[in-house]
């Protein structure tokens, strides 16, 4: 029940998002959903890819630094509060999220939220124990 | 093995008096030949035949790297140049290159001293050995390349660069023995696995690393990467090239220096004092045979310490300690002294952190700031940023820890620091003083 995202180290200089999304293109690899986490000096690019295995081969090639980061893929009904009942019934479990970010779809009543979470096998068990829907890798990528 | 074991095992009385005779030698020689040494003993007051004991060495002035750039190209060499068979030169990035020159003989007398240091390597005439040593006016590759022949090894002149090549060639030939910079070899290990080969695979035995700095950690690092023995050459262009002090296989503690050959001092560089066994501060060299290019008491800048005790190798010959730092490499940090070799070994301690760093010094106001550049590997990357921080937090503090001195640790990506072929840049002084 969990989806796999690459991870890329990238320092915080002109170009170097460009690099990476040319070298994904140049592989013919669809960048299903991403966020970027940056600090003053370097910053950490997240990606759902329709492809990891040939994302991360494309990368290290470039001479990227890459990693393969576990996630869990969560459908959200797309009305107010739909992210709230997870956010807070995460909390009621004592759920710590790393950190989350959206995934785009269209013409769905469900939003995805991708969440990385510090004990992801406990978070999946909750989560489907509540019926939340957790979405499978394979699924994720080709949505 | 030792290469030449009647000298190499000389008890110290048959080295001092070797010593003594060569050097009264040599100085007569200089001060006759060369006018740059009679103008300065005349000016100290000093005549050769005041040199009756070792101790008296201390009566010479010294001769700086800046005495050899006056007297560019030729102005020091003591024979004439129908007698000079070869012409070295240094790098000169520091400046004006020196210019060194070697009598046949003097080629002769090198080839023999790094026979005797390949051979304390651990080569023998079995033995193929791969030199990356750049070929040409550097003095590090036909330095290497003399001492394998007069050993009778088998030397592959690969010399530096065309590095995936050089891969193919250690998977192929299978040489025994490796000879390049310290900062090479770990470049050689990063092409190897980026062309899928291991150092595992490869049939080295034993790497022979200098011309450089470099820490104990990073011999522990090389050794790990490279599946090889590393041990340390001492040398430079000025003196003779490589192989003017060893480490030897057998104790890995300290380089012999090839004493009936040259004398070795330690002074403190700021007065010039000679300072006693085991204190550290600056190498000093006297070359006693050399004919083209005889230098005495030459400032090496390079900081060290001797050591008598005896070895269990066998050899007499004193010991250097390996060289922690240049005085001109030495940055001065907010009036702390800090040595490139100092964040390297932090650096090796921090696991899972590339052997690649460079340090950048910068003047913000009136406050210098020190910048430690580290590649982020596989190994150390994490999806998090806080982990990333505290990486680099850790890295500061252990610096701090070290030296005293706060810097600023920014993490960079792989191989955005430049790969040498020979010498490492470690060091980016932005400063403008």
């Amino acid at each position: 029940m969990f989806a796999d995202q690459i991870s890329v180290f990238l320092e915080n200089k002109a170009g170097r998002l460009a690099e990476v999304t040319k070298t994904l293109a140049g592989a013919s690899i669809n960048i299903r959903a991403l966020s970027l986490a940056d600090t003053s000096d370097f910053g950490i690019l997240r990606l759902i890819v329709d492809n990891n295995e040939k994302a991360e081969t494309a990368l290290k090639d470039a001479g990227f630094t890459v990693r393969t980061t576990r996630v869990v893929a969560v459908e959200v009904s797309d009305k107010p509060g739909g992210l709230l009942s997870i956010l807070e019934f995460l909390d009621s479990r004592k759920i710590n999220v790393e950190y989350m970010y959206a995934f785009v779809r269209q013409k769905e009543d469900n939003a995805v939220m991708i969440f990385r979470f510090d004990n992801t096998d406990s978070a999946v068990e909750a989560l489907t124990e509540k019926g939340f829907s957790v979405i499978k890798g394979e699924e994720l990528y080709t949505m | 093995m030792i290469f030449n074991m009647e000298f190499e095992t000389l008890p110290r009385e048959a080295i001092e008096a070797i010593q003594l005779r060569r050097l009264k030698a040599v100085v007569e020689r200089a001060y006759e030949a060369v006018p740059f040494y009679r103008k300065k003993y005349k000016e100290a007051g000093i005549k050769p035949a005041d040199i009756q004991t070792l101790e008296d060495i201390q009566k010479l002035p010294f001769t700086t790297k800046q005495d050899l750039r006056d007297n560019y190209p030729f102005g020091m060499f003591a024979v004439p140049m129908d007698n000079v068979v070869r012409i070295h030169a240094s790098s000169g990035t520091t400046g004006q290159p020196t210019v060194v020159g070697y009598t046949a003989r003097d080629i002769s007398t090198w080839a023999e001293l790094m026979a005797r240091s390949l051979s304390a390597g651990g080569a023998t005439r079995d033995d193929i050995i791969h030199n990356a040593y750049g070929y040409g006016l550097f003095t590090g590759g036909l330095g290497v390349h003399y001492g394998a022949e007069r050993l009778g090894a088998s030397v592959i002149p690969i010399s530096g660069g065309m590095t995936e090549r050089q891969v193919l060639i250690m998977r192929d030939f299978r040489p025994s023995i490796l000879t390049c910079t310290p900062s090479y070899a770990l470049h050689l290990a990063e092409a190897a696995e980026e062309n899928g080969m291991d150092f595992a695979d490869f049939n080295f035995r034993a790497g022979i690393f200098g011309a450089e700095p470099w820490s104990e950690s990073m011999r522990q690092e090389i050794e790990k990467k490279l599946h090889l023995s590393a041990v340390d050459i001492y040398g430079l262009s000025e003196v003779m090239g490589p192989g003017v002090a060893m480490e030897c296989q057998e104790a890995k503690k300290g380089l012999h220096v090839y004493e009936d050959h040259f004398i070795p001092e330690i002074i403190q560089p700021e007065t010039g004092q000679a300072l006693s066994a085991g204190e550290s501060g600056e190498l000093v060299f006297t070359s006693l045979t050399k004919e083209a290019f005889p230098v005495i008491r030459y400032r090496t800048r390079d900081i060290s310490s001797l050591n008598y005790a005896p070895c269990i190798c066998g050899r007499t010959h004193v010991r250097m300690t390996r060289v922690s730092g240049r005085t001109d490499d030495m940055l001065i940090i907010r009036g702390v002294n800090v040595f490139p070799s100092q964040i390297e070994s932090v650096l090796m301690q921090v696991s899972q952190v590339e052997p690649h760093y460079q340090l950048v010094v910068d003047r913000e106001g009136n406050l210098d700031t020190l910048t430690v550049m580290v590649e982020v590997g596989e190994g150390a990357f994490s999806d998090e940023v806080k982990q990333l921080q505290s990486l680099q937090a850790e890295i500061a503090l252990h610096i701090k820890e070290l030296l005293g001195v706060s810097v600023k640790v920014k993490l960079v990506e792989p191989k955005t620091i430049a790969r040498s072929q020979g010498k490492a840049v470690r060091v980016i002084d932005n400063r403008k003083i």
